[in-house]
Order: structure tokens, then sequence, then C-alpha cells
């Protein structure tokens, strides 16, 4: 049973898609040019003014913006509307110095509402649901925003937010809770202290949930889906941008729909500004097409993905990005491609069956970049025969380079040989003199 | 009745085999036989022990990768072509041997050796019907 919130929009047909965004576009473009002065002097910059973007192939022609401008624009430089026009703030916790802070119009927290009311729908969400929102309510904007979600669905919200895990528990089992929220770390916490009560999935009715807001890996949902009984689907947003419910994974479970109505996706090259074509991996930026308070162009997320070439059997036409690997600070570039640590964790954690102990050793021969994965034996993979340990590396060796394109020497070492610093290992020794 | 053999995973590095040794050795757990086998990068230290399980341990606590094998020790008659005949029929009969060496301490006049196959039940049990001593547990810890 396939089931959608805004079966009109989500499966709207690509041209009439794209000429909504064609609309909004140049809506939003003139928008910022006429409200916002820091856009206007960007544009002005590049000989543009709002007439000059007229289709999506236009789109390169302007500026980034990036979370620096945000800050250097703090709080409300960025803002398209007055103060008064704005019911609602939140800010996203700035890890050094300022936070960013982001603003909605009435009519910015009904689009959220109708986004997260779709990614809701995906992971099973009806108006007979109980929605336990384990997310974090206040500045952060993972509660609220599938809070709002849940009620334009109709159906009835938990708002528990985070903490009291037990106390939560004790709700999910009487309250009956149908869909549960939060991030993939806290519902594998959950699990866990379920276990320890001596409570099974099966005295619970989860039937499937929302997780994002962190890395989310598969290995992470077929432990949450096995331990807490429901189909877990991956949520991805950023509160620049809107908040939750940007893009969401449909029960085909192969990569996540970016609601493009709103939102207008590019993956491009880090290094270069470049953009790139589907089945690319790259930074992702946001243009909203939809935004009022805090109108953003070619946004730069700094998390890095591919759009998904071909169409979802879910029967969306919204364009998917895959599951992300990494953030642009982690990429390397070896011999001009672009790698990220978490590619290669994920084929070792696959042939390992195990976390994987692993370092990656950047080295520059001559003029050549070479690529050196040492990985730790571990009792899961380790065979008395040297015809079995030189299988393993070859097959380790085989799989890293199908997955990046680039030749890697892999080299077999022993437990704890790489080095572990506050329990999170180094990953990356770069010896290249860059 | 097959025999435990402990495999040790060894990065290609001075000293590495001393400490496994010297760890055993220092809970009095004594060394029957050992091979080693090596590649450019790393290498598989296997050893028959007197105490395997207690090998295992140790050797793991002090961070080794570490894995107990089934192998089958088998005496080898001590005349011209006796390993050779025993090689001979275990490939006819179609026992793979993965890999083999031989024990420090010769048992009487005949020599004893540790053959690593796909199925040792299957290979015991040939071996015997041909009249081949096999090694039992107990008999090989406390050579
Ligand atoms: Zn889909």
């Amino acid at each position: 049973m396939t089931l959608y919130w805004n079966e009109k929009c989500e499966c709207m047909p690509r041209s009439e898609l794209r000429a909504l965004q064609e609309e909004r576009l140049r809506n939003t473009v003139s928008r910022v040019y006429y409200e916002v002065p820091f856009y206007r002097r960007a544009l002005q910059e590049r000989g543009l003014g709002p007439n000059d973007i007229q289709t999506l192939e236009d789109l390169v022609k302007l500026p980034f913006t990036t979370k620096n401008d945000l800050r250097d624009n703090y709080p409300y430089g960025l803002f398209a509307v007055p103060l008064s026009e704005v019911v609602r703030l939140h800010a996203s916790s700035g890890t050094t110095g300022k936070p960013t802070v982001v603003g909605y119009t009435r009519q910015d927290l009904d689009v959220w509402a109708e986004v997260m009311a779709r990614a809701l729908t995906c992971c099973g969400a009806t108006k007979q649901s109980m929605i336990h929102n384990a997310y974090g309510y206040g500045l952060f904007t993972g509660g609220l925003g599938v809070h709002y979600g849940a009620e334009r669905i109709g159906a009835s919200v938990i708002p528990v937010s985070g903490g009291h895990t037990k106390r939560q528990i004790m709700i999910m089992k009487d309250f009956g809770s149908t869909i549960l929220t939060c991030t993939p770390s806290y519902a594998l916490y959950l699990a866990e202290v379920m276990e320890e009560m001596g409570i099974s999935k099966d005295d619970l009715k989860l039937k499937g949930g929302l997780f994002g807001a962190e890395p989310f890996s598969l290995k992470m949902r077929d432990q949450i889906e096995r331990r807490l009984g429901l189909m877990a689907l991956d949520i991805y947003g950023l509160s620049e941008i809107i908040g939750p419910g940007v893009a969401v994974e449909c029960p085909v479970k192969d990569g996540l729909h970016i609601w493009e109505d709103h939102f207008l996706a590019e993956i491009i090259d880090p290094e270069t500004g470049e953009q790139l074509p589907p089945g690319t991996y790259g930074e992702l930026v946001i243009t909203t097409l939809t935004k009022q308070a805090l109108p953003l162009i070619r946004y730069r997320t700094r998390d890095i993905t591919m759009i998904q070439p071909g169409d979802c059997p879910c029967g969306r036409t919204h364009q998917k990005i895959a599951r992300f690997v990494g953030r642009t600070d982690d990429m390397l570039v070896i011999r001009g491609v672009n790698v990220f640590p978490s590619q290669i964790e994920e084929v070792l954690l696959r042939i390992n069956q195990t976390e994987p102990h692993y370092l990656i050793i950047v080295e520059r021969r001559g003029q050549l970049d070479e690529l050196e994965v040492w990985v730790e034996v571990s009792e899961h993979v380790f065979t008395d025969a040297v015809r079995g340990l030189e299988h393993l590396e070859g097959q380790i060796r085989r799989e890293i380079e199908e997955v990046l394109g680039i030749s890697v020497k892999v080299k077999l070492v022993e437990p704890k040989t790489i080095e572990r610093s506050e329990g999170k290992a180094k990953r990356v020794i770069d010896r290249r003199q860059l | 009745m097959p025999v435990k053999q402990i495999s040790v995973f060894l990065e290609n590095k001075c000293g590495r085999l001393a400490d496994v040794t010297r760890a055993i050795g220092n809970h009095g757990i004594n060394i029957r036989a050992f091979s080693i086998a090596d590649t450019a990068d790393f290498g598989i230290l296997r050893l028959i022990v007197n105490r395997p399980e207690d090998a295992y341990d140790v050797l793991r606590k002090e961070g080794f990768t570490v894995s107990l094998t089934d192998v089958i020790a088998v005496q080898i008659p001590d005349r011209p072509g006796g390993l050779a005949d025993i090689l001979t029929l275990m490939q006819e009969a179609g026992v793979n041997i993965e890999y083999m060496y031989a024990f420090v301490e010769k048992v009487s006049q005949d020599a004893l050796a540790v053959f690593r196959v796909e199925n040792p039940k299957i290979a015991i049990k040939l071996l015997e019907e041909k009249g081949l001593k096999i090694f039992s547990e107990e008999e090989v810890y406390n050579l």
C-alpha cells in the first residue's frame, strides 16, 4: 500500500514540477534582490538583476550562500521580511561562537508542516497514529518540526521531548505509541533501556519511525528495526533551510526524496563549485523556493551526497538524494577524486561484520597520491590459512576500489595497532605536503 | 580425534614472535609444535601447546587476534617414503591438505606431523583404516 500525504504535489509530472520551480525561483530571486541588501550587493557585483534568472539553467549564475554569511549577518541581517511578520525563531547550536538564527513567517510554518506531514506519511503515520516525538523541543528545530507535521496529519502527538528514558518507555507502552521520532542514537538507547527493563518490542505497538539529525548508518537502521520492531526511515533537514523535512526516505528505503517544489537541489564539486551530474557525489546545495522570512540562494550545506538517477517505484516524482557519505570537512581529494572516510568505513563494515578499526594513509610518491588503508584483523575475519587472509585483503581492496574508483593498497594489521584517542580513533593521516 | 591448534595473526615486524612465545611461556604453557606462514606483510603463527584453551585466553588478553582450529596429529613411519605414502593416500581419497608441519620432538623412532585438512573426521577415519596412528589430544598435550 502506497500512501501519500499530498499526491498532487508528491507525484507531480516532472515537466510541471520544473515549471513550478522556475516560477518560484524567479519570485525568490526577485524577493531577495529587493528585500535583502546582502543579496542585492552580491547580485549586483555579478552584474545581475532580478530578471536575469529565468530558468533552472540560470541558477549557476547566482552566488553561493555559506554558513559564514549567516553568522556575519547575525541575527536578522538576511531576513527578507520585517520582524513583525516573523512568528517563530529557531537557532542552531553554534559549536564555535554565535548560533545561526532562523525565522519563519506564518506561511513558512505552513510549508514546514506540509513537508513534515509528507515525511511522517512515508513512515506510515495517519490520523489514527500516536506519534511519540522524542526530538528535543526548543530552539532546535527537531521537536517542533515533527510536532506541527503530526498535527497537520491529525495524528495524536506525544510531545515527550528528550530525556527521562524509563518514563518514555512507560509512556510508549501505556499510551500505545505507534510512530517514534528521534535521533537514531537515541532510538538505540531506548532499545537498550527497554531490554534492561525487560520490556520487549512486542509489548509496544510501534510500526514506523523517522530518525535524523545525525549520521545514520545502515547497520544502525537494521538494529533499530530489529530491536524496536518498526520501519525506520532516514529524515534530513537543516534549520537554515527549514528544519527537518527537507528530504525523507520513502518505504523503498533507497535514497531520500527531496521536496523539490520547495527546495531546489544541486550537487556541486566542493572544490571548484561546478555543478555535478546525477550519480556523482558532491556537496548538496539548496535554494529555497517558497521561504519568506529567510530565503536562501544556493546554500552550501557541506553535506555530501548525490542525486540518484532514475525513477522511484513508490511513485513520487521528486528526485532522491543518496544516503549522506560525510561532510565536506572530512573530504580528501586523492588523484582528483573526492574520497570520504565513511565510504571506506562502509565497505569494511560490510566485510568485517563488526565495527572496523582502520586508518587511511595518504602519501605522495613523486607526483602521484597513494592511498593505503590499514585494517585491524578482527577475530570475525581471521583464518588460520594464508590464503584466507590474502582473499580478505583482496576483497577489501577490490570493494574499496569499486566504490572510490581509484586504486588502493590494503594492509592487514594486528589489533590495537591503530591509535585510539578518547574512544574515537583518528581515521586519516595525510602525509602529503599540499 | 582432532587436536586443537592455536593460530595467531602477526604483522611482519620485529619481536612479535618473541612476544607471543613469552606470553604463553610466562603462564607455564609449553609449545609442542609450531609453524609460521608468512607473506610480505603479515604472518600466521600456528602452535600446538599443552593447554590450548589457556593459551587462547592469554593471547587474547594480550591483544592478539587468535583462533582455535582442529588439526590432526599423525605418526609418520620412520622409513623412506613414509610421509609420501600418507600424502598419496590423502590425495587419492580427495582429502585436501591446507598445510602441514612437523613436531619438534620425535615420538620414539617415528616423527609426528600436523595436518590441517578441510574435514578432519574423514581424514582420521581414512588414515586409521590404513593402520596409521593418530594422536589424541591427551597424548599430544602430554608429550
Ligand atoms: Zn520513493
